[in-house]
């Protein structure tokens, strides 16, 4: 195995650990706690009653807009990382570079702000 | 001994066991977390907390854990069977494998990853995926709100929170954890990114579903919020996740903050306590202030907090990162200019 890959090793064996250990605490609790269901137990919880209908339904779309903005802002997180890390290399050039992309994120994000998509209520 | 360890299995036993070194500690802490909160909650409200099970309430975590190990295990009718005990697995998951990157002395990571920033920042944007799936898979109103809530205000913090990490990047120039903590050996972090570390703070409690950014749980409207389905060791691994997860937030400050390993003053009393020692202080220094938030903020109102993190923390940050770039730039104080 080449040595970058082996420095990953590590990660896999914490991932087969710690889901083994989640797996025997779920699993060690079905086993060793007494399982008595019930209709009005595996009912979905609702205050007091009886639900009425189904949780799979419309919701507000403002939770998609946040999950755009989201997407466009991360996007550029993920720009800036190997920007940030060789800024030295680029001068002052990429650091102007940077600063249009930036500037043409803010007038994007300047319009999303007067068009009221970041407001809640 | 050093022999076996060199050669294949060897390496795995040797890294089975760097990880246990981890996993170990860090589940016991989050135990002891759990009572710390209730007793530092109790002091802070004139109240004795847990004093029954064992000297002082010692025993109090292992009480609740041997009590959640013997209740049973609900699945609502209408849930995804599957993808409803997934969701709390994959919570707990995330929460642990992240510390597989995280310097707890100079070299001393279990995995010395080059990009270890950019490792940490991925990880935390998965544990969306366990919340949203728990709140869908449970088929119930509440938990779906909660997932809903929750995920819209994990991700709008996470933007400031990958500015707030870009903007530290710049003074180090390296993604590489260790490189991060030697970078600060004159200065920590906190100093001259002050703005950045407060704003990385709070975005912490809010990525966490800490208080006052608990909204996603809040008790008085949505019950429990994204986990209100959830019962016995399934509810217990969100609950582990979570206060995992609190612990990964207050090393990443120390980390990116607070000088990680570094003692405050290089000179004679503070080197004398090792490194990991200074570490795990000042993760339980952030530990203290995240119980003392939630003792003393109300809850945040839903619109307040996403303009909060929209139009407070994400222009300021975006505005302080140029500021950093622009004042290195001009200084020349860019690390690795001279190349």
């Amino acid at each position: 195995m080449p040595p970058l890959l082996l420095n990953y090793l590590p990660i896999v064996v914490f991932l087969v650990i710690a889901g083994g250990i989640s797996v025997a605490m779920v699993a060690g609790s079905i086993l060793a706690a007494p399982q008595k269901p019930y209709a009005e137990k595996l009912s979905a919880y609702e205050c007091g009653f009886e639900a009425f209908d189904e949780a799979r339904r419309r919701f507000d779309v403002r939770f998609y807009l946040v999950a755009i903005l989201f997407i466009i802002f991360d996007l550029e997180v993920a720009f800036l990382f190997p920007w940030a890390v060789s800024l030295a290399h680029l001068g002052l050039f990429g650091f102007l570079s940077m600063v249009g992309f930036l500037a043409v994120l803010t007038v994007g994000f300047i319009y999303e702000w007067r068009k009221g998509a970041l407001d809640w209520e | 001994m050093s022999e076996f360890f060199a050669t294949p299995l060897g390496l795995v036993v040797l890294m089975v066991l760097e990880t246990l070194a981890i996993l170990v500690p860090l589940l016991l802490g989050v135990a002891y977390a759990t009572y710390a909160e209730r007793k530092i909650l109790a002091a802070i409200q004139l109240r004795k907390g847990p004093n029954v099970v064992g000297w002082w309430g010692l025993l109090q975590a292992f009480a609740d854990a041997g009590k959640m190990l013997m209740k049973e295990t609900i699945i609502p009718t209408g849930a995804n069977r599957v993808l409803f005990l997934l969701a709390p697995m994959i919570t707990f998951v995330l929460a642990m494998i992240a510390w597989a990157v995280i310097p707890v002395n100079d070299g001393w990571a279990v995995a010395k990853i080059n990009v270890g920033i950019l490792y940490l920042f991925a990880i935390s944007s998965l544990g969306v995926y366990g919340i949203i799936i728990a709140g869908w898979a449970s088929n119930s109103k509440y938990a779906f709100l909660g997932a809903m809530r929750s995920a819209a205000q994990m991700v709008s913090y996470e933007v400031s929170i990958g500015f707030v990490m870009v903007s530290v990047l710049l003074c180090v120039g390296s993604l590489n954890l260790n490189d991060i903590v030697l970078a600060q050996r004159h200065i920590w972090f906190f100093i001259p990114l002050f703005p950045m570390f407060v704003v990385f703070f709070i975005s912490g409690l809010a990525e966490t579903n800490r208080s006052p950014f608990d909204l996603p749980e809040g008790e008085s409207e949505i019950v429990a919020g994204f986990f209100v389905e959830y019962s016995a060791m399934a509810f217990a691994l969100f609950f582990l996740g979570e206060y995992a997860n609190m612990f990964l937030m207050s090393a990443m400050t120390s980390i990116l903050f607070l000088g990680g390993w570094l003692a405050p003053f290089g000179i004679a009393p503070f080197t004398w306590l090792p490194g990991p020692i200074w570490f795990i202080l000042k993760i339980l220094l952030c530990m203290f202030v995240f119980i003392w938030v939630r003792g003393t903020f109300p809850r945040y109102r839903y619109d307040q907090l996403m303009r909060l993190g929209w139009k407070v923390f994400l222009p300021l940050s975006l505005f302080w990162l140029v500021l950093t770039a622009g004042v290195l730039m001009a200084t020349g104080w860019l690390p690795g200019g001279a190349a």
